[in-house]
């Protein structure tokens, strides 16, 4: 099934034309509308008639993470705060969040994208869709939501957590379909044997699963477990959240919706634009956005892109799972974080130096994350009450920053790993690629 | 009357504790008491040892997290009620202990650590009760 025939199986041509267009448009509206991409563009002396077609793509700058920050909130956005209906928010490198604007078209637009990804999951509006990512600034909950009330499914909009109730409600409601991040699916899977309801009474075929990295195994695993089929969906707040692209029924690999997102792969040291089949890093130029439109944002995600018609039908570009990043963020339960959130927090405390150690790994498949951080001798305490204090108030100020719990454990000083320049930051045993 | 107590941070991992006893082994220092407090990750070792001053070099030399705390080691006459006269005259007079551990010296009297956020004060109270205490020099002997 197909959403939108029209744009999802565009002849190659006409879509570099449409895109083409959409650029010419975009680079005129920033030009305008947004001062950081005026003095950038006429920096490199770019006039926006210099651009005329897809072909002029590479001559533009790039966009990154950084440059949302220095412009930090709403400084990138090319449209007045009265056209801004909705605001979204994720995690940042030093805890100040990204923060992402849409105005009504791009809440259209948004759904429209995630409509198409769930029509590639099987769904239709005779289905009911159990939405349990979370809610909130998060990207996960709403996106899924509108794009699922867009086909005219029946939407229970749970949200994340609350097991038990999931679980209810999937037996209750008959849920044919859910969205979360893979590793709770699988936690649910497991926590259907635990409560031993009979799987004949749970009516799920479809599942759409995100937000993280998950293996093969896992998707064989979930797939086992909770009697579906399993779709890997892709997206990032910054370029509009769920819905960037989509695997279809044949899930070998998923398709970039071309006519929104432009798609390009780099060399992340020398930013040259790579031949499809590369592995190089994932840069979207974002030709619909309203609000928040972004030239040539560098995702840092590593993956191929492939051009090869799909047998599906669909003429749109497929990606690769991502199999890494070109820094150093990871993400744990569904949630960004970078080693360098943690270390502000404890150049921030007074009892604590900044020598630290994130070992990740997954549990009953739930991330977890513990924060090693050496007991320097100055700061050490020779009574229990005062260590496990200073352990529950690093504990605590990571959780504010990181919007995550993490267990702290104390070690000795000069036991974590000091190597030449670069620390050793993160141990993630998670063996996901 | 202060005695110089030595805590180090320890890690609970396997041959950690031998490794400390090794260093202080090889550096001729004698232990004369110790006790552990430990949680389920870390643990505290203190300790009353020979030649505190190089202990505590040596250990950091070592990477050794260490602490010179001052405590008093309070004689007591190894019979019933013995500790508690001690322990009663303490309280009377408002002073809160925040560890303590025994190591008996003799047949007919033993020593109790004892840490306590007033350490002047507490030996005050104690020689004016005409406890004994051991001096420092003795202990690191032991």
């Amino acid at each position: 099934m197909i959403w939108n025939e029209y744009h999802e199986c565009m002849e190659r041509g006409l879509l570099v034309t449409l895109q083409g267009q959409r650029l010419r448009d975009m680079v005129e509206r920033i030009y305008f509308n947004v001062p950081f991409y005026r003095n950038k563009l006429q920096e490199m002396g770019i006039e926006p008639g210099d651009i005329r077609s897809i072909d002029d793509l590479k001559k533009l700058p790039f966009t990154t993470k950084q440059d949302l920050r220095d412009n930090y909130p709403f400084g990138l956005f090319a449209v007045p705060q009265q056209d801004v209906v909705r605001f979204h928010a994720s995690s940042g490198t030093t805890g100040k969040s990204t923060v992402v604007g849409y105005t009504h078209n791009d809440i259209m637009m948004w759904s429209e994208v995630v409509a198409r990804s769930i029509t590639m999951a099987g769904i239709t509006k005779n289905d009911i869709v159990q939405v349990a990512y979370g809610y909130g600034l998060f990207t996960g909950g709403l996106g899924l939501h509108y794009g699922a009330e867009k086909v005219g499914a029946s939407v229970i909009p749970i949200s994340g957590g609350n097991t038990k109730k999931q679980l209810q409600l999937l037996e209750d409601f008959g849920s044919t379909a859910i969205a979360c991040t893979p590793s709770y699916a699988a936690y649910l899977g497991e926590a259907l044997v635990e409560e031993k309801i009979d799987p004949s009474k749970i009516k799920l075929k479809a599942g759409i699963f995100g937000a993280e990295p998950w293996t093969e195994e896992m998707r064989t695993e979930i797939q086992h477990m909770l009697g579906i089929k399993a779709f890997d969906i892709y997206g990032l707040s910054e370029v509009i959240g769920p819905g960037v692209s989509m695997e279809c029924s044949c899930q070998k690999g998923m398709h970039v919706f071309e006519d929104h997102f432009i798609p390009e792969i780099i060399d992340p040291e020398t930013c040259k634009v790579l031949p499809y089949g590369s592995l190089g890093e994932l840069v979207f130029t974002t030709v619909t956005k309203e609000a928040l439109p972004l030239l040539r944002y560098r995702t840092r995600d590593l993956t191929r892109l492939h051009a090869d018609q799909c047998e599906c039908g669909r003429t749109l570009v497929r990606m690769e799972k991502c199999v890494g990043r070109s820094d150093d963020m990871l993400i744990i339960r569904g949630v960004n974080v970078f080693p360098s959130q943690v270390e502000s927090v404890l150049l921030e405390m007074s009892e604590t130096r900044p020598h630290y150690l994130l070992v990740v790994d997954r549990e009953n498949n739930l991330d977890t994350l513990e924060i090693q951080v050496e007991v320097e001798d100055q700061f050490f305490s020779d009574e229990v009450k005062e260590l496990e204090g200073l352990r529950k108030r690093i504990q605590s100020n990571l959780a504010s920053t990181l919007g995550l719990h993490a267990a702290v454990r104390l070690v000795e000083p000069g036991t974590i790993e000091r190597s030449m320049g670069k620390a050793q930051r993160v141990v993630d045993k998670r063996k996901l690629t | 009357m202060i005695i110089k107590q030595l805590s180090v941070f320890l890690e609970n991992r396997a041959g950690r504790l031998t490794e400390l006893t090794g260093i202080l082994e090889e550096n001729d220092i004698n232990i004369s008491a110790f006790s552990i407090a430990d949680t389920a990750d870390f643990g505290i070792l203190r300790m009353i040892a020979g030649k505190p001053d190089l202990a505590e070099k040596v250990l950091k030399e070592k990477g050794f997290a260490v602490k010179m705390t001052d405590v008093i080691c309070l004689i007591v006459p190894h019979k019933p009620g013995g500790l508690h006269k001690s322990l009663q005259i303490l309280s009377d007079n408002g002073i809160s202990i925040d560890y303590m551990y025994a190591f008996a010296t003799s047949d007919d009297r033993a020593t109790v650590v004892i840490r306590t956020d007033e350490t002047k004060r507490a030996i005050d109270v104690l020689q004016m009760h005409k406890l004994e205490m051991l001096q420092s020099g003795d202990v690191y002997q032991m």
